[in-house]
């Protein structure tokens, strides 16, 4: 927060499904090079909030800046006119996204599907991003899984192969939306063991968890949403362990 | 949570001459609570190194180790005994029933005119199949697209070329001409910059493929729509939170993936689409069907002749399915953890196991 401009800013993001308002009204300021964890029960609009990061999900109202770029959108006065999808794609480039069910290509191999988004999105060279997938799978511990397909690997091992195809990109910020929620639990471990790498090596992350652990020893700060709202937010022994907020207590009862 | 716990820890004290006597005795009571367990573990590892045969008989369950039969199904034989029966009776008419005329059928197969007309509903079948299937494609985009106007228009052509009949579509291209002599470039409403006889620019085979394709878009569209709706949401989703161009998205993540079920309703177009071209004969052009029934227009021997188109089409038929194998096999890519062998692989790896068995049967007889 002592950045000139914090990597991700939202200001007054609202959003509705129908008559249901999923977000109300969020502001959020993350520091380059910081890791954040956002807790909060189901349905809290945790999941909404990280895809209004990449405008995988419109807002109604407010405004998403990463790296002090508008999101999605462009300014005219005081209103915002949403952009030609080719302009969100090449903003959505810049900013790594880790889904939950993985959502690898099963019809390309492991380097296919890190190579893919570079080449075509980037417009860089293949041989050079294939030099530098081969890179970033040793870095998950994959580099022998490079021609393998996705549905060879284990869930834990698809997940990691999905973190190198968001790192390839080379992007400012990478959100996780509940990377860990469609493992088994004995392989829960070996992904988080890759983003607390990449949290040590200075990326700036935002994952959305219910790992209060992983949370505890790796954010930077924590953020409780509850009803589209934030709660609180601070370091992770303030939030955690040391709540202030009656509705932060009882979440964290429950899941503990 | 806590509190039905709570109840169910207070529970056994009340309930004790109930409950505790099913399930707790056999276990505790014999013995006092601390010494069984230990005991039980250390006479079970003694034993186990004395005398290994008293360890495997309580696990196999007090009997020697089973061997597992598969099931027997007596009908199969009854049934392939029945068919092979009918098939036996049918083969036998062919041979022995003189009304088939094989010498005729062997006269007509391969002459010159009908491997002409065979080239003619080849021809007719690949233009109407890629024509067809690229504007299916164009037609199956619009009407995913978020566009309404462009939906709109494509619901309206599926709708109107799959309401009108496929011979009448190719009876009216045939006859343009009666309603448009000519065909000019001009504007709207205003002056003329050229013009062509349409009978020029339409000769029949035109009129065919013309109708052929047209109708074929319709249902090309809907089997493609299909296609597309079978991929996972996510897969799209990944696509566009990677940055990847929208027509890349479409070309390299999502086309590939939908042709694991359009393959199978393709080929069955395409197929049908063959043996359809016969359709055409109503406007006299020389594919096979037409071929055929004016050859025995002339010598009146219909079933033979008959049989010269049927098996061409059999014989295409069945390399058009061939062909479908592979390709699809060649979609299947990723989607198993690995592809079972081709029909070819597996006969070599049986030829390979006789070779490796009859090579090793002499070296156990020398021994």
């Amino acid at each position: 927060m002592t950045a000139p401009t914090a990597a991700v800013d939202l200001r007054g993001v609202t959003k509705s499904f129908g008559a249901h308002r999923v977000l109300d009204d969020v502001d959020l300021e993350l520091a380059e090079g910081t890791v954040t964890v956002i807790l909060g029960p189901s349905g809290s609009g945790k999941s909404t909030l990280l895809r209004t990061i990449n405008h995988l999900e419109k807002t109604d109202r407010g405004q998403v800046r990463v790296n002090g770029t508008l999101i999605g959108y462009r300014q005219a006065g005081d209103r915002l006119h949403e952009l030609p999808e080719r302009d969100i794609l090449r903003q959505r480039s810049r900013i790594g996204f880790v889904f939950q069910q993985f959502n690898l290509f099963p019809h390309l191999t492991v380097l296919e599907n890190v190579v893919e988004a570079p080449v075509s999105a980037q417009h860089r060279r293949r041989s050079e991003v294939e030099v530098e997938a081969r890179a970033l799978l040793e870095r998950v511990g994959l580099a022998d899984k490079a021609a393998a397909y996705p549905r060879q690997l284990s869930g834990g091992q698809q997940q990691r192969v999905a973190i190198a195809r968001a790192l390839a990109l080379q992007p400012d910020v990478i959100l996780f939306d509940e990377p860990t929620s469609a493992l088994d639990p004995e392989l829960v471990g070996e992904v988080l063991a890759v983003i607390k790498e990449l949290a040590r090596d200075g990326a700036t992350l935002v994952v959305v968890t219910h790992e209060i652990g992983f949370a505890r020893e790796v954010a930077d700060t924590v953020v409780f949403l509850d009803g589209g709202r934030v709660v609180e937010q601070g370091p992770p022994e303030q939030v955690i362990d040391h709540s202030a907020h009656e509705r932060t207590r009882a979440f964290l009862d429950r899941v503990l | 949570m806590p509190s039905l716990s709570t109840v169910r820890r207070s529970a056994p004290p009340t309930t004790t001459s109930s409950t505790s006597s099913s399930a707790p005795p056999p276990a505790e009571p014999p013995q006092p609570p601390q010494p069984p367990q230990p005991p039980r573990a250390s006479t079970s590892a003694a034993p186990a190194a004395a005398e290994p045969a008293a360890d495997s008989v309580p696990l196999s369950g007090g009997g020697p180790v089973l061997t597992v039969v598969p099931r027997r199904n007596p009908w199969t034989w009854v049934g392939v005994a029945g068919v092979g029966l009918l098939l036996a009776m049918f083969v036998n008419g062919l041979v022995t029933n003189p009304g088939w005329d094989w010498a005729t059928f062997g006269r007509y197969f391969a002459t010159e005119t009908v491997i002409r007309a065979l080239g003619t509903t080849i021809q007719l079948t690949v233009l109407g199949t890629v024509a067809g299937f690229a504007l299916g494609l164009v037609l199956a985009a619009m009407r995913l697209s978020s566009n309404a106007f462009l939906r709109t228009v494509a619901w309206a052509y599926i709708w109107a070329f799959r309401s009108i009949p496929l011979i009448v579509q190719l009876l009216f291209w045939f006859n343009i001409a009666y309603l448009y002599q000519t065909i000019s470039v001009g504007l709207p409403f205003g002056p003329s910059f050229g013009s062509v006889e349409t009978n020029d620019l339409f000769g029949a085979l035109g009129a065919a493929v013309l109708g052929l394709a047209l109708h074929q878009a319709a249902y090309a569209a809907e089997i493609i729509r299909g296609g597309i709706l079978s991929v996972d949401e996510g897969q799209r989703e990944a696509a566009s939170a990677l940055g990847i161009p929208r027509r890349r998205q479409f070309t390299r993540i999502v086309l590939p993936q939908a042709m694991r079920s359009i393959l199978p309703n393709a080929a069955n177009e395409v197929i049908s689409l063959f043996k359809g071209t016969s359709i055409v004969s109503v406007l006299a052009i020389p594919e096979l069907f037409y071929q055929v029934q004016v050859i025995y227009g002339r010598n009146s021997r219909v079933v033979p002749l008959l049989l010269v188109a049927t098996v061409w089409y059999i014989i295409l038929t069945t390399l058009l399915s061939i062909g479908q194998y592979y390709v699809e096999r060649h979609f299947a890519r990723g989607s198993a953890r690995s592809l079972p062998p081709t029909p070819l692989q597996r006969l070599r790896a049986r030829w390979a196991g006789i070779a490796t068995q009859a090579a090793r049967r002499p070296e156990g007889v020398s021994r």
